[in-house]
């Protein structure tokens, strides 16, 4: 918790230019990697049993944002996601339904149609996404475009060229740029792309630069580059935003994507989420797992526990 | 040499080409035939027999895909491996089962012969269980051989070794991936051919090992969802019945349990039970105007 960081009311000075910006960004107490580390690992060692593995399953379930991020993506594939998005398990309609399904802006609209009146809310990732290297006039019209279509949820890229060469303001500039192009209607996820931000210090500064300028969310990454969520870093972001609310008053939720594909995985997570941000966020509101293959090992876990037998890959969708 | 400090052989579980503890952290003590200590060895819980099925199945596409050929030529490679390693294994089975050296000696040979045996099997068994069936129309029907999935074994309690390639060689030799649960009693000659599958070619995941009480481990594994067949070779009666009526759940094949004479030279029945016939059809070609084209 950076004690030096200003009050609620004065977060709005710290980007009145460039250098103020930065001054705060750096005034942010360095992060004790190793520290962190063993945090993450040390709760990660909780056990979760019975009926509170039961919850945390459906738990996690709720809170899945369904992704397909393919060239390969047809409306039949998406379709097809909807339909898990809504149903996750046919076979037994007590499951609950994912939070969202996550596709490119193009695919909005299907995605729109295939979850109609299910509750399940589209996301689409837009900004140039993955790497988000384009004007942003660009960046701006893919938000709109995807924000037209129909997108309850926007996931957007920070420019990570940008914020790795200093300019912070720019990055921030871009995200309030983004967040009004969103409106009122779509909710904002700003994707740092951790993997590719080298140090835990810059994940901690990236987070106070993404909330300030206005994110709804704070997402690790796209889940295309080799290092995606990990605990220590999830863990990182849900200090800040657990930090933040103490300082602003507002939530800021969180989203860990890519590379969580157990059960056991995600109950870590959750664990995180209780330990550190606390029971707020526990909601499918506030914290959120980017994932694909995810789904298909908590439906089997979720058989497990209601029959006894282990399940297997034959007894959930491919997708 | 004397005061030289003995070094005790800490023996572990083989599962997906690793070598890890039971997840449990338990082991057990084993005896030899006159319980004196032997070792202990790891007691294995559901859940190593959990990941032991996840990896068989991510191996069995490699392994099923492989060619027949290849296959035989690396099963060939374990018995080259055993060969080295003859020593070892004859002190182990000796011990295991209170044999002579000599008797244990002999054990040991046939079992190295029996992979030997299976070895040759594998690109001959497609011609024995496979063919082309006539039918009433202009169609190749070919029928061949395929394997059946991820297969559970029960290995024999009591010959824990010959009885252990007697059973598992031919489930891997038609291109199956095994989770063998070893002979409860002597488990030290199984998790020793661990070693020997690790360093002759197998792929990671094709035979894992588990050790411990037979009947944990083989009630979730008979009762798991993504274990095709079972062979009862190590169970008892009452066990058997418990574990066919689990394993009927997802109508697994089952190989049930019957007195068999390690020794003598197999039949192809292992290799077979663990098979399922494909049938394809295919047409013969065009029948142009003129008649038949061939």
């Amino acid at each position: 918790m950076p004690t030096t960081a200003p009050p609620a009311h004065a977060l709005a000075d710290v980007t009145a230019s460039d250098s103020t910006l930065r001054r705060f960004l750096h005034g942010l107490p360095g992060v004790d990697a190793v520290g962190l580390e063993a945090r993450a690992a040390s709760l990660g060692t909780r056990s979760i049993k019975t009926t509170a593995k039961a919850y945390a399953i459906d738990l996690a379930i709720s809170m899945v944002d369904l992704t397909t991020l393919e060239g390969a993506d047809t409306p039949g594939k998406v379709r097809a996601l909807g339909a898990k998005a809504v149903h996750p398990d046919p076979t037994d309609r007590t499951a609950p339904t994912t939070a969202a399904v996550c596709v490119y802006p193009d695919m909005v609209a299907v995605a729109k149609e295939a979850v109609a009146g299910s509750g399940v809310k589209v996301a689409s990732v837009a900004t140039a996404f993955p790497a988000g290297r384009a004007a942003l006039d660009v960046k701006l019209a893919d938000v709109r475009d995807a924000v037209a279509a129909g997108a309850d949820e926007i996931d957007m890229v920070i420019d990570r060229g940008a914020f790795l060469a200093g300019k912070y303001l720019k990055v921030y500039d871009e995200i309030v740029a983004v967040k009004e192009a969103c409106g009122t209607s779509a909710r904002l996820k700003v994707i740092f792309e951790t993997g590719e931000l080298s140090t835990y210090d810059n994940i901690r500064r990236a987070s106070w630069l993404g909330m300030i300028a206005g994110a709804d969310f704070i997402k690790t990454s796209t889940g295309k580059v080799a290092v995606n969520a990990t605990p220590a870093n999830t863990l990182l972001m849900l200090e800040a935003v657990r930090d933040f609310r103490a300082q602003t008053g507002i939530q800021v939720g969180v989203k860990p994507a890519g590379g969580i594909r157990t059960t056991k995985d995600a109950i870590k997570f959750l664990v995180l989420v209780n330990e550190t941000a606390g029971q707020d966020w526990l909601d499918n509101h506030w914290f959120r797992f980017g994932a694909s293959s995810l789904l298909n090992d908590l439906l089997m876990q979720r058989q497990k526990l209601a029959t006894g037998r282990y399940s297997g890959p034959d007894y959930v969708t491919v997708d | 040499m004397s005061d030289r400090l003995s070094v005790f052989k800490t023996y572990k579980l083989y599962v997906g080409g690793k070598f890890p503890r039971s997840e449990s952290g338990r082991v057990y003590e084993v005896t030899d035939a006159k319980d004196n200590w032997l070792a202990n060895a790891p007691l294995s819980s559901r859940k190593d027999a959990r990941d032991a099925v996840v990896a068989a199945r991510k191996a069995f596409g490699g392994w099923s895909g492989a060619t027949a050929y290849n296959r035989g030529q690396v099963l060939y490679r374990v018995a080259e491996m055993l060969e080295g390693r003859r020593e070892q294994f004859v002190r182990e089975v000796a011990q295991a089962e209170g044999l002579s050296k000599s008797k244990a000696a002999a054990v040991v040979d046939a079992a190295i012969d029996r992979w030997v045996w299976y070895a040759g099997w594998t690109d001959k068994i497609a011609q024995v269980t496979g063919g082309a069936n006539p039918v009433a129309g202009p169609f190749f029907n070919l029928s061949s051989p395929e394997p059946t999935g991820v297969v559970a074994v029960l290995a024999p309690q009591d010959s824990s070794f010959l009885g252990l390639v007697s059973v598992l060689a031919p489930v891997i030799a038609t291109g199956n991936t095994a989770v063998v649960i070893a002979s409860e009693k002597a488990p030290l000659p199984a998790l020793s051919l661990a070693e020997v599958l690790a360093t002759s070619d197998v792929p990671g995941g094709v035979v894992n090992i588990l050790s411990g009480r037979t009947a944990e481990i083989a009630t979730p594994l008979a009762a798991h969802q993504d274990v095709n067949a079972i062979d009862l070779a190590g169970a008892d009666e009452e066990l058997a019945k418990e574990l066919e009526i689990a394993a009927a759940d997802n109508l697994k094949r089952v190989l049930r349990p019957r007195p068999v004479d390690f020794t003598e030279t197999p039949g192809t029945e292992r290799l077979t039970a663990f098979l399922e016939t494909k049938t394809v059809w295919h047409t013969t070609g065009a029948l142009g105007a003129a008649g038949s084209s061939y």
